[in-house]
């Protein structure tokens, strides 16, 4: 059958199960852009290539499918650049499709050439540029396979026009991939799995450390039937909120940087650390040399280059950790009993909880305050995205998580602009479910466009602008490091957000008084078809704690212990 | 303490850059690098010659067999194996000279390639230590340029 490559382009996406596309018009799409009009696929159209990837990556994380974007060459598809990189330090499944100039013109700096696979050749897992037609069916067939197997990541799939507008022959989409140098991992070593099911039964001070990975290979119940059946507390990482649920007499909550006291004790205490689904990050450990000192390490993780990259481990695991947790749950015997151990952990607690000053200055509210009330009315039960900063560690300290996939945050790359546009594919992803953005008054701005995105899709999403006009975590930085010379972190110049998103035909409230917070949320949540902007201000100099200084061991932690 | 990675890849336009680019990114040292097709038109193999401790190594190799057209990967630094490379060293030679050199190029088994006026190409094939002894000493002549391949690689046997 002949079709034109965009028509197959279209077929090959609804082979592969996508219902939605983000992305953004531009010359050499026009054909795909012509295909997509006839097409059933939802294309939702961003107002900046930097949503549209954001967008998808949120899509993914909140569905677990392969989130798809598109944009045009050049400024296309080096503004997706940004959304990219952070798919790929976040392990999130993405396919993004750019245009190209025609094969006859690449390399000859065409109008809007750019050399894309060129550019993301370290921030994907792989890419592909398109040269001959007859290639395109395979190349999407790999690009998809790629991007969710194993440790999942962003593939670029770079599609220049004449391949798009020309004629090419259809024979159906293949079952099999062709991959000689790719191979899903499917089996773990078993010998490992059982030194790991022995050395865990033995353990008196057993910490679960879990993360990403946890979610990823939706193995969040598997890691809860392992922590309650052995009676294991459990620290997440950042990305791996959501795995436990935080409700849980187990759960240590968020260890690291601005982890919990008592988590970043527990492990610094553990005899033995049950690493699941993690890389060892740097503003998870801190000073390297000195992490989980007295502890055992059994690390399972699918990509085996993580083994060892940051830190020596002991009982290395590599599998995908849905599977490992399989092999080695059934296999241990329940541990019946409370030790001293939990008794620690218990003192540790009261005497350590996560908590903040809850007296409110005039006109200003406790940001701490505004993220728990968050938490009280949705019950616990919404997606909350984040920007970066301080805005992001309230949210993942002060909002108790208890499902996967229902805490969307820029993790490794700390990409500021994320929340918004995260919030719009954590929506169409999941209609369902209230998504709500914690927003900083400096990241809102960096994507705040796309305002007028969630309006043209009547999504009813709620940002809360955590808004202390600062830049307020480099400020922090600034207080603790750097003498308090505040340089260029005064954002006190801003728009009026209130104004600004009526302007974009959304609803905007300002909230300065603690005691409006729950009667404006509430109202908020009864909106069903447009998004709702609030601006809460909130105290100006109010710090993150507890707060490991950066290269101090989890031990040296600051804050947190008087207030 | 230098490795030799025998890496089977994938014939395939920008293969080397995303390895050079791995080793840039990760800041790992490329010793040196030699890239050519193999028996078989779509298999390419690179001999790659990188310093590092065994740590580093181990990282290098697991993060080369990441990327999708590596087919396989040895590390030969501890097997038997041939290894070769050739070198082109143009070096200052007038006549006074030129008996003294080309007795240095005998014992090396290397060949005299070129003659100009005042000058000589010498081309020299052999391991590492045999091509750092040959410039070695036609370094007092006066080494005018020179060009080195990088290390070719294969095992020895059957395997």
């Amino acid at each position: 059958m002949k079709l034109k490559g965009a028509e197959v382009l279209i077929r090959c996406l609804k082979e592969e199960g996508v219902d939605v596309i983000f992305g953004y018009p531009g010359g050499v799409v026009l054909p795909i852009y012509d295909a997509l009009y006839s097409s059933d696929i939802k294309h939702v159209l961003v107002r900046h290539e930097q949503g549209a990837a954001h967008a998808a990556d949120a899509y993914a994380r909140v569905t677990g499918k392969v989130g798809v974007c598109l944009s045009t060459s050049g400024p296309g598809a080096t503004n997706l650049v940004t959304g990219i990189a952070n798919a790929y330090m976040d392990s999130v499944p993405m396919v993004a499709f750019t245009g190209q100039v025609p094969t006859g013109l690449i390399g000859r700096d065409a109008f809007q050439e750019a050399d894309i696979t060129g550019i993301t050749l370290p921030i994907t897992k792989h890419n592909f540029l398109v040269k001959k037609g007859q290639d395109l069916v395979r190349t999407i067939k790999e690009a998809f396979h790629i991007a969710r197997t194993n440790r999942p990541g962003p593939v670029v799939v770079d599609l220049p026009r004449d391949i798009m507008a020309g004629d090419m022959d259809f024979n159906g989409y293949p079952n099999e991939v062709g991959l000689k140098g790719y191979r899903v991992v499917r089996n773990c070593n078993m010998g490992q799995v059982l030194l790991a099911v022995e050395t865990i039964q033995k353990a008196e001070r057993p910490v679960i450390y879990a993360g990403g990975g946890v979610i990823g290979s939706d193995a969040s119940e598997l890691l809860q039937e392992l922590a309650i059946k052995m009676k294991i507390p459990v620290a997440t990482t950042l990305m791996g909120i959501g795995c436990f649920p935080e409700t849980h007499y187990l759960s240590l909550g968020m260890l690291g940087m601005h982890g919990t006291r008592y988590a970043n004790y527990a492990v610094s205490e553990a005899d033995l650390l049950i690493a699941v689904g993690v890389r060892f990050d740097d503003r998870v450990t801190g000073k390297i040399s000195s992490f989980a000192p007295h502890a055992k390490v059994i690390h399972i993780d699918i990509d085996a280059a993580e083994i060892g990259k940051n830190f020596g481990v002991d009982i290395p695991i590599v599998g995908n950790v849905k599977q490992v947790l399989e092999e080695i749950v059934p296999r241990l015997q329940p541990c019946e009993q409370f030790t001293e151990w939990h008794r620690t952990i218990d003192r540790w607690k009261e005497e350590f909880p996560l908590t903040y000053s809850e007296s409110h200055e005039e006109g200003r509210i406790k940001p701490q305050y505004v993220v728990e009330q968050i938490y009280y009315a949705t019950q616990g039960h919404a997606i909350i995205t984040t920007e970066v900063g301080q805005n992001q560690m309230w949210a993942a300290q002060f909002y108790k998580f208890t499902q996967p996939r229902t805490f969307i945050t820029s993790g490794g790359l700390g990409t500021m602009g994320f929340g918004l546009p995260a919030a719009i594919g954590a929506k169409i992803g999941r209609p369902d479910m209230t998504v709500i953005d914690i927003a900083g008054d400096g990241s809102i701005q960096m994507n705040i466009q796309e305002l007028c995105t969630a309006v043209e899709q009547r999504l009813p999403i709620i940002i809360c602008i955590l808004n202390n006009h600062f830049l307020g975590m480099v400020r922090q930085w600034q207080e603790l490091f750097y003498g308090g010379r505040y340089s260029y972190t005064d954002i006190s110049v801003q728009p009026d957000f209130v104004k600004l998103a009526e302007s974009y035909g959304a609803i905007g409230i300002r909230v300065k008084d603690y005691q409006d917070v729950m009667p404006v949320l509430q109202e908020a949540l009864t909106v069903t078809d447009r998004p709702v902007l609030l601006d809460f201000w909130v105290e100006r100099e109010a710090n993150v704690f507890p707060m490991v200084p950066p290269g101090e061991s989890l031990y040296n932690m600051l804050g947190g212990d008087e207030e | 303490m230098k490795h030799t990675l025998s890496v089977v890849v994938e014939n395939q336009p920008g293969v080397l850059t995303r390895v050079a680019t791995l080793f840039r990114r990760r800041g790992y040292n490329i010793d040196s690098l030699t890239v050519g097709r193999t028996e078989n038109p779509n298999i390419s193999r690179m001999t790659i010659v990188v310093d590092g401790d065994d740590v580093i190594i181990e990282q290098v190799t697991k993060q080369l067999h990441k990327l999708v057209e590596i087919l396989k990967i040895y590390d030969i630094t501890e097997e038997p194996t041939v290894d070769r490379e050739l070198a082109l060293v143009k070096v200052r030679a007038d006549s006074q000279i030129r008996g003294e050199i080309m007795q240095i190029v005998e014992v090396f088994r290397a060949r005299i390639v070129d003659i100009g006026r005042n000058s000589l190409i010498i081309e020299a094939t052999g391991d590492e230590n045999k091509i750092n002894a040959i410039e070695d000493s036609l370094r007092p002549f006066g080494i005018l340029e020179l060009v080195r391949t990088g290390k070719v690689a294969m095992l020895r046997g059957a395997k």
